[in-house]
């Protein structure tokens, strides 16, 4: 323990420039729930297979527990915490996820909307299929996937103006 | 009216902020972590324990072997209402830690440490000698004279069987012209793979433990870590926070008691116990895998003379829920189809594998696997319509169950496979499907199923509720029964403002269970709280309703009969004149000089019936032949669960349900190396679950005919949605490549075995 | 938190040249997503790391100078399917990678990482395998490279030197210029999974369609690692383009491939699958190269 290494690692976290001293053993889990206490990045595997920890970072979702902390250096990293508005208001994902049941115990859902962020921000219209690939990183028990496509395909759709098309989701 | 309405959870803002905590986000970063050491053998005695090295590792705290377990207080671990007769009362055949090792994952050894790599580091470093025996991995083998045993006080490791007579099975079967049908049908072993593993901490206030655990089943961890570390009852409080699912598997006390345990013998110094995955695969609970073996005896208009059916369920190392669960299932065979002459017979049997617990349909899915492959079979060789042939056998309306007193109020099932048959554009499919050549083909195919709501009369049944109003006449509302995901706040809170008439924003449900302030109750199981906690709710409004309508009087010196709550305000019904608000009232009440009184109201309603609930499945599939494939291209629930208290939860349920069935039926299924009794697949990776892409559209119908016997018309419906699954999509594989699988989950590599040897491939 | 005893940073590959110098025991650590699950399960739990991950210059894909596709080592496999050279020239390969886990490992899974694993079941290897790819090595020599077959050496065992790398895989010109290509994963489920067996197959027709220039297939899973399969080669290499050609090809493959029983799946299931997935890949092949088969 006495020779503990560690290392200080400076990102952009939510939009916020922090900097800690990490240790370099620690997951990006480990540093977003010990030490900035973003709890919404969940533990379900810690071998990358159920995406309850994926974040986004530079753009692209990637599991945080297969995901070295040290690695975080420079990036900018968005977690489920960061994606209210200036005035706490929640986004169309978020509230589409409440309107659509599309959460039940609630514990894979930070992971699934942070997908389904990435996929909005391509601001373009996927296929059915091309949705249920994108959001494949996942594994929910509780939903059976059906009110989180529905959640997902109709805020792509609002969000290209497409009001009509996902009403009828 | 809220009642009935698609309001959205109560929880799910929180949850999609991602504020919402579970137990590890509770947990202080002093806590000391701990893991446990499970065996490398299947079965066998401990002989010794070296921990030195271990103990050496810089961050190591204690290590605590099975030998360190001075008082053996066994234990039981199902979560059933406690029996105050000895001979109901669930097996106590468990210790903390234990010597005596029955399958490859026991507990034999716990480490505590500073750190998680401190703790996998000594698991890695102790050193276990063990004394081995045989083993038995199946349940016929376990039966057999010369076999292994696992108890000494269950001969041929049979924990329980029981039987079920009717009629005269043996004298039917001479009428001439019946025809036999036979069959053996195999259900896997299965896990829950809730996305949260179990974890608790403990630490100790005073001299008593508080637990904060993911469990379904609060008030009854408080009880069985009393029995466990032989300490009073009340000196334990257990509280549950939010849980990341449940499915049954934390209807078991897991290791709160060990993680009591630990954190008492080390002083009370706040320890985690967090389950990495692969050890909740293994040494958590599993589905009971059960064999099932049935004959009918048909004639040839395709009615019963007899039939006969035998059950063994595989308990795995440990008594847990035990026969219940076979006993379930078995006990739903001579009701879904009702028959003169029956005989079934249910066994329990023990070996040295993962212990069996509840999970999502108990015993239920295991029985309409065997039940619809076998009805599938006989419409098949009686050459007849396999939908006419179940609407002619399926238990009539006016039915009802002598024991549980049970009744078919509606033509329930008629009016499902309608619904079903419509929606999934059956009788054309079916025309349409039928012998087919070539490699590719479809084939549609359904199953219904039989459930009922919570457990009276087999076990106690009651819900106790405590409601108390705020000065702005809001309330809080507490409750023994446990949200888990399925939105069980979410329809508490709309009953509660229905009977008392406030809005929904007014009605705070208390969704954290504390043993040392939440009323008591059972918990989150046999799908039976939207039933059983509705009556409380009833009561207890009614009740606090009655104590601020008598303190209205005081105020508006109405007579209460002229006086009701709507919308939040108290009004005079007999011109529908406002008086005051409630929280005028209550704010009156709380702070009057001449009488102060906080308006609440606590009560117990004991429920003393029981509902069915009843519903089947439509799937449609395309079978590739030479790549041995089945895509699920449609699938269809319809469900009677009564009255829906919010169709939009109740319809989330369903496709979570269809998903777990969808998975029973086709990829899941947990599997051990014979010669070690190791599970060779205990992660999410080589653990088949439905991914997003396995799955097509779900959709969840409902026939609303209401329960006459419900507080709110409402029953069972978290659980039924798994049952009849599965046999929908092994039928619908069946009229598609003409093979019958028996032993789920149709896999390419099961397919391939059974179209290789009928000469397809 | 894992239990890495030391963790090294190299900044460009000469640093890692000189890093895993100082540190012969170190494990090189890539995306991570097999090295960190290992380490969790305990096999290289204690050992020191080299992180290769922040070389950037080891990411991208390009052309060399006389026309090969050059994939840097640490190129991920999301980046991989998306990249134009791919798309152009072996779009089979981003269709392979895009079967890799899920979206958020393919954004972290490298194709290096894929190959220095010498694991069979990985979704790239038999695409490269069937594209005649070379692996470029860089160590305290300099620079060597190889043809991938020669890459592997056993199960999880491929030829790296001690202190080298893998920087590049590259397709020469003569390997992908004219030819079409297939890829078929068969697994248990459609995400999330690992092959029960990989197949892929290449065509280059002749100018009107009809003869077989050439054929290449491989597999991931037939065998412990990646494998070509000359025997199926040899059977249409020159041939008419026909289904009867499709038929001996497949049947072909069973002279090559050795897949074993396992608990994933049994021998004769997975010989079974290999010749179906032969035949389906090579038709699909004919069909993207502008052929057509009878019947």
């Amino acid at each position: 323990m006495a020779n503990q290494q560690y290392k200080l690692v400076s990102c952009i976290i939510n939009g916020k420039p922090v900097e800690k001293m990490i240790d370099v053993r620690a997951s990006l889990t480990d540093m977003l729930r010990d030490d900035y206490r973003l709890t919404s990045v969940k533990k379900g595997c810690e071998v990358g297979e159920c995406g309850a920890c994926n974040v986004i970072i530079n753009g692209e979702c990637f599991n945080s527990c297969i995901y070295l902390a040290v690695w975080a250096e420079g990036k900018e990293i968005l977690t489920l915490e960061g994606l209210a508005g200036p005035n706490g208001e929640i986004s169309d994902i978020q509230q589409a996820f409440i309107d659509e049941a599309a959460v039940q115990c609630g514990f894979c859902s930070p992971g699934f909307i942070m997908s389904a962020v990435e996929i909005l921000e391509a601001k373009r219209e996927f296929s059915d299929d091309e949705i249920r690939k994108l959001m494949s990183g996942h594994l929910c028990r509780c939903t059976g996937y059906e009110n989180i496509f529905r959640a997902v395909k109709k805020t792509m759709l609002r969000r290209l103006g497409k009001n009509k098309e996902a009403d009828a989701v | 009216m809220l009642v009935g309405k698609k309001v959205p959870r109560v929880d799910a803002y929180d949850k999609v902020i991602g504020r919402t905590k579970y137990t590890d986000d509770l947990c202080d970063k002093s806590a000391y972590i701990a893991r446990i050491l499970h065996a490398e053998i299947a079965h066998g005695k401990v002989t010794a324990i070296h921990t030195a090295e271990a103990e050496k590792i810089p961050g190591v705290v204690k290590i605590f072997t099975c030998f360190d377990v001075e008082e053996k207080h066994y234990f039981p671990t199902a979560g059933h209402p406690w029996s105050l007769d000895p001979s109901h009362q669930d097996v106590a055949d468990r210790l903390i830690l234990t010597e005596h090792v029955r399958f490859y994952g026991d507990d034999i050894a716990a480490v505590v440490a500073e750190n998680e790599v401190a703790a996998a580091q000594a698991l890695r470093a102790i050193q276990v000698e063990y004394e081995e025996y045989p083993f038995v991995m199946d349940v016929q083998e376990a039966m057999k004279d010369d076999a292994p045993q696992l108890h000494e006080e269950y001969p041929h490791n049979i924990l329980k069987h029981t039987t079920i007579r009717k009629g005269n099975y043996e004298e039917a079967i001479q009428e001439p012209g019946l025809i036999k049908v036979e069959g053996w049908y195999d259900t896997p072993t299965v896990q829950h793979c809730h996305i949260e593993n179990f974890i608790c901490t403990a630490e100790m206030e005073g001299d008593r433990i508080k637990v904060v655990s993911s469990t379904q089943i609060p008030h009854i961890v408080r009880r069985v870590i009393g029995q466990a570390l032989g300490m009073d009852w009340g000196k334990i409080r257990v509280i549950k926070p939010y849980i990341g699912g449940g499915f049954g598997n934390k209807q078991d006390v897991l290791y709160e008691p060990l993680c009591a345990w630990l954190c008492w013998k080390l002083g009370g110094h706040l320890v985690k116990l967090d389950v990495p995955r692969e050890e909740t695969f293994v040494s958590n609970r599993v589905r009971h895998a059960i064999r099932s073996h049935i004959i009918s005896w048909v004639r040839p208009d395709g009615t019963f003379a007899a039939r006969k059916l035998e059950a063994f369920s595989d308990q795995g190392a440990y008594a847990s829920h035990g026969h219940s669960i076979c006993a379930k299932g078995v006990g739903a065979f001579p009701q879904l189809y009702p028959c003169d002459n029956v005989e079934a017979d249910a066994y329990t049997i023990f070996t040295n594998k993962p212990v069996g617990g509840a999970m999502r349909g108990y015993g239920i899915p295991q029985a309409m696997w065997a039940v619809e492959c076998h009805t599938e079979e006989i419409a098949a060789k009686l050459k007849m319509d396999p939908i006419q042939f179940r609407l002619k056998n399926l238990m009539p309306v006016g039915y009802v169950d002598p024991f549980s007193k049970n009744e078919m109020y509606y033509d329930t099932f008629r009016q499902c496979m309608e619904k079903g048959m419509a929606a999934i554009d059956y009788e054309r499919k079916y025309k349409e499907y039928q012998n087919q050549t070539g490699d590719i083909r479809r084939g549609i195919g359904m199953a219904v199923f039989w459930y009922n709501t919570a457990v009276w009369p087999i076990s106690l049944e009651s819900s106790s509720c405590r409601m108390v109003l705020n000065q702005d006449g809001s309330l809080q509302v507490q409750l023994g029964e446990t949200e888990i995901g399925q939105g069980a706040d979410t329809a508490y809170a709309q009953m509660t403002a229905d009977v008392l008439g406030v809005p929904l924003e007014a009605v705070h449900v208390v969704s954290c269970q504390d043993t040392d302030v939440t009323p008591f109750g059972t918990g989150a199981y046999a799908s039976r709280q939207t039933y059983t906690a509705g009556f409380s709710i009833r009561q207890t409004a009614l009740l606090l309703k009655e104590r601020i309508l008598k303190y209205a009087q005081e105020l508006t010196r109405m007579a209460p009969y002229n006086l009701d709550i709507v919308d939040g305000k108290i009004i005079r019904k007999t011109d529908n004149r406002e008086l005051m608000t409630l929280g005028e009232l209550s704010a009156a009440a709380l702070y009057s000089l001449e009488h102060s009184q906080h308006l609440s109201a606590e009560s117990t309603y004991q429920i003393k019936s029981n509902a069915y609930s009843f519903g089947c499945t439509f799937a449609e599939v395309e079978v590739d032949i030479p790549m041995c494939k089945v895509k699920l291209l449609d699938i269809v629930n319809v469900h009677d669960a009564g009255t829906l208290i919010n169709p939009a939860l109740a319809e989330a349920q369903v496709h979570g349900g269809m998903s777990m069935g969808i998975g029973y039926g086709l990829s899941e299924r947990l599997l051990f190396d014979p010669k070690t009794g190791r599970a060779f697949n205990n992660n999410l990776l080589d653990y088949k679950i439905s991914t997003f892409m396995d799955h097509p559209r779900l959709k969840a119908l409902f026939v609303e005919n209401p329960e006459p016997t419900s507080a709110f018309g409402t029953k069972a419906l978290g659980e039924p949605p798994t049952c009849s699954v599965a046999p929908a999509i092994r039928n619908a594989v069946y009229q598609a490549s003409g093979v019958f699988i028996n032993d789920a989950p149709v896999t390419p590599h099961n397919l391939f075995r059974k179209l290789k040897e009928e000469g397809l491939l | 938190m894992y239990d890495i005893k030391a963790l090294y940073e190299a900044e460009n590959v000469p640093h890692a040249i000189q890093l895993l110098q100082e540190h012969p025991e170190a494990q090189i650590i890539a995306g991570g997503s097999d090295v960190l699950v290992q380490m969790r399960e305990g096999k290289r739990a204690g050992k020191e790391l080299v992180s290769i991950y922040m070389i950037d210059d080891l990411r991208g894909v390009s052309y060399e100078e006389d026309g090969a596709i050059r994939i840097g080592s640490l190129t991920s496999f999301s980046h991989i399917t998306r990249d134009p050279i791919i798309q152009k020239h072996i779009n089979v390969l981003g269709e392979a990678v895009d079967m890799v886990g899920g979206p958020q490992i393919r954004n972290i899974g490298t194709i290096g990482g894929n190959t220095c694993n010498g694991v069979t079941s990985a979704d790239s290897a038999s695409t490269l395998h069937a594209w005649d790819a070379i692996v470029e090595l860089t160590g305290p020599n300099g620079i060597r490279r190889i043809p991938i077959k020669d890459f592997y050496i056993k199960a999880g065992k491929v030829d790296l030197q001690p202190a080298e790398l893998q920087t590049a895989i590259i397709i020469p010109k003569a390997a992908y210029e004219g030819y079409q290509g297939h890829y078929i994963k068969y697994a248990m489920r459609n995400a999330m999974d690992i092959a029960t067996t990989g197949c892929s197959v290449n065509v280059k027709l002749s100018a009107d369609k009809k003869i077989f220039e050439d054929v290449r297939i491989a597999y991931g899973v037939a065998g412990p690692v990646p494998m070509r399969a000359p025997s199926a080669e040899a059977k249409a290499k020159g041939k008419a383009v026909s289904s009867a050609t499709v038929k001996e090809f497949a049947q072909a493959v069973l002279d090559d491939i050795h897949p074993r029983d396992s608990w994933r799946a049994a021998k004769d299931f997975r010989q079974h699958i290999a010749v179906v997935l032969a035949e389906r890949a090579l038709k699909e092949s004919i069909r993207l190269a502008g052929g057509e088969i009878d019947g």
